[in-house]
């Protein structure tokens, strides 16, 4: 077991190395850098080249490009994320708080989207290919549909014609008031959310109905035992392994890929930051962004093969 | 073709009657996933509107109208207005050609580069397949909309950029399904056959085992449709996208949507409802057609 970690966690090394990679040539690729976005964006309309080549030389854009690459992976292995480009203050604190945000809206919309698909999941199998089924898969089909952030846009619209009441649309931290904090982040999550509960509540339908027809369970019927009990300790519990992966994965990638949402409900988020942040050529930003989405990914994916192991005895890792 | 070794027939074997038996299998879809139907049909109305809408459009998409902005669905606009004037109907309409032609061209493309990708690293297996499969990593612990965004901003914007933005990150995605698939077919005794006849590397993939990855393809080029036709919407929703004047439904519920959400709901609802019933109609079918191509999840 303890090797099977160990192979595992330096395999992650190579992935995330080239995530790292990946990004650093990407943004190098893009026209334009930092400076020349400040300056754009900025009031002085005559800039001349000495002024544009100190700045790069404050940032060490005026490096070769081989340099400023040994200087990133230094910083990584380190630990070091360094300072924003844009801003100048340090990574850490402009990735905290977002991320605080992200997170919360991430395990809230993961709760909705669990709540809604494992009883449809589970409804719709039982009663395969009845109106029930039909009905289910329709509901989840269409939050697959549905663009999350339209599903936003139609949210703020109906609560404002039905109860003449709009969500805050300035981000409360959980810890000081957790009321305001709910009731602003509850609407994306639940957009989110449905959206998000569609591909498990496909997989649920299709694990437990393999489930179902596997020969403990006709045991179990045979010796009389409880539906409700051959549901929940021998077709549920066998049934949800590949329903954790999917529910997991998802959480995984909603850390960093609520782009669009964010924007519609005002979050000051990661997806929004990372707008920014490729929007101002932040090198060191959108780097260390898209490695700590990259990172989320790669853990969680991680953890749910551990919890496999730990879930179904029958899984060993060597 | 004298020379070719009676192995031949069995390697290249090709049940009689093809075209009966694939008809038949339309005769069973249509009967037993009523739900696909529904969907097919849609798909159906939507290629017609798209290929129609000069003909069904009221107005000129693109024309400005500014005595009448914002101006609620009535006899003259039925679906109303945007900001600009423009009629929200007709918009719609040539709407549906940019999500189809974005749909499919992203689909198609990422779908069969994904396929032959995923073919031949299962079918060549050793370095290159742990190469391949590293590098599908990389961009697989990425989200779809991240990896999109950043490519359009390094080739800009536009539909044709859009639609290679779209389809870089689901090449990974469909190579991945193929690949798993492609290798039990690897050890399939027609394919040691086809090896024993003597034929080259290419045949083997194009002609053995390409044809019999059919099933995950279809499934994933079906279920790829609906969701780049939600990715442009995205992009286009940021800015990112396809470009003004151009009628794109992502466009449409961009900045003035939400600004007069209040005012001009219209503006904001229909294009909505728009993506979300092309994309209904396509994960609908794609729905079905798994089932029906699945043979694991097949009612018995």
């Amino acid at each position: 077991m303890t090797r099977y970690i160990l192979k595992r966690l330096l395999l992650m090394i190579p992935t995330l190395l080239g995530v790292a990679v990946l990004v650093f040539v990407l943004l190098r690729v893009l026209p334009g850098d930092v400076v020349e976005m400040r300056f754009a964006s900025g009031q002085n309309q005559f800039v001349d080249q000495k002024m544009l080549d100190a700045e790069r030389a404050k940032l060490g854009l005026d490096k070769p490009v081989w340099r400023q690459f040994m200087d990133y992976m230094g910083g990584l292995l380190r630990l070091d994320l360094g300072r924003s480009m844009w801003t100048g203050a340090p990574i850490t604190e402009e990735l905290e708080l977002r991320f605080a945000l992200s997170l919360q809206v991430a395990v809230m919309a993961t709760l909705v989207a669990t709540a809604l698909a494992i009883p449809l999941g589970v409804l719709a199998a039982l009663r395969q290919d009845t109106w029930v089924d039909y009905a289910v898969r329709v509901f989840s089909i269409a939050g697959l549909a549905m663009p999350s952030f339209w599903l936003g846009i139609v949210l703020i619209l109906g609560l404002l014609v039905v109860f003449r009441w709009l969500p805050p649309m300035v981000y409360t931290p959980l810890w000081v008031d957790p009321w305001q904090n709910l009731s602003q982040l509850i609407w994306p999550a639940v957009a989110v959310g449905y959206r998000y509960s569609a591909v498990a509540t496909r997989m649920t339908r299709s694990a437990m109905l393999e489930v179902l027809r596997e020969d403990y369970i006709r045991t179990a019927r045979a010796k009389g035992l409880w539906t409700k009990l051959i549901l929940s300790r021998h077709a549920l519990k066998n049934a949800m392994l590949p329903v954790m992966t999917v529910i997991a994965l998802e959480f995984a990638f909603l850390l960093g890929g609520l782009v669009v949402t964010e924007q519609v409900f005002n979050l000051n988020g990661l997806g929004l930051l990372f707008v920014q942040a490729i929007a101002h050529r932040d090198y060191t930003l959108t780097q260390a962004l898209v490695l700590l989405v990259a990172t989320a990914f790669i853990v969680v994916n991680f953890l749910v093969d551990l919890a496999y192991g730990w879930i179904d005895p029958r899984i060993r890792y060597r | 073709m004298a020379v070719n070794p009676p192995i031949e027939i069995l390697a290249d074997v090709a049940a009689p009657g093809v075209g009966a038996r694939w008809l038949d299998g339309v005769r069973q879809f249509v009967r037993q996933r009523p739900l696909g139907v529904v969907g097919g049909a849609a798909i159906v109305l939507l290629a017609v509107v798209a290929a129609l809408a000069p003909l069904l459009a009221t107005h000129n998409p693109l024309a400005n109208d500014y005595g009448a902005m914002l101006s609620p669905p009535g006899a003259q606009h039925w679906l109303g207005t945007d900001a600009h004037g423009r009629d929200v109907y007709s918009r719609l309409l040539y709407g549906s050609r940019t999500a189809l032609l974005v749909g499919f061209g992203a689909s198609v493309l990422g779908a069969t580069l994904g396929a032959v990708i995923g073919v031949a690293s299962a079918y060549f297996g050793g370095r290159l397949d742990l190469i391949l499969q590293r590098f599908m990593d990389v961009f697989l612990s990425l989200p779809l909309i991240i990896l999109a965004l950043a490519v359009v901003v390094i080739l800009g914007t536009g539909a044709l950029n859009v639609i290679l933005a779209i389809t870089i990150p689901m090449i990974p995605r469909c190579a991945l399904v193929v690949r798993s698939s492609a290798l039990a077919i690897r050890e399939m005794p027609y394919i040691d056959a086809a090896r024993a006849a003597g034929y080259g590397h290419r045949r083997i993939i194009f002609r053995h085992m390409l044809p019999n990855v059919m099933a995950p393809y279809l499934i994933m080029l079906t279920a790829f449709v609906g969701q780049a036709i939600l990715l442009e919407a995205s992009l286009s929703f940021l800015g990112l996208g396809v470009q003004e004047p151009t009628a794109a439904w992502g466009l449409m519920l961009r900045g003035a949507a939400v600004e007069f959400a209040e005012t001009a709901p219209w503006m904001g609802i229909f294009p909505g409802l728009a993506i979300s019933l092309a994309v209904f109609a396509f994960n609908l079918f794609g729905d079905s057609l798994r089932d029906a191509l699945d043979p694991r999840l097949r009612t018995q």
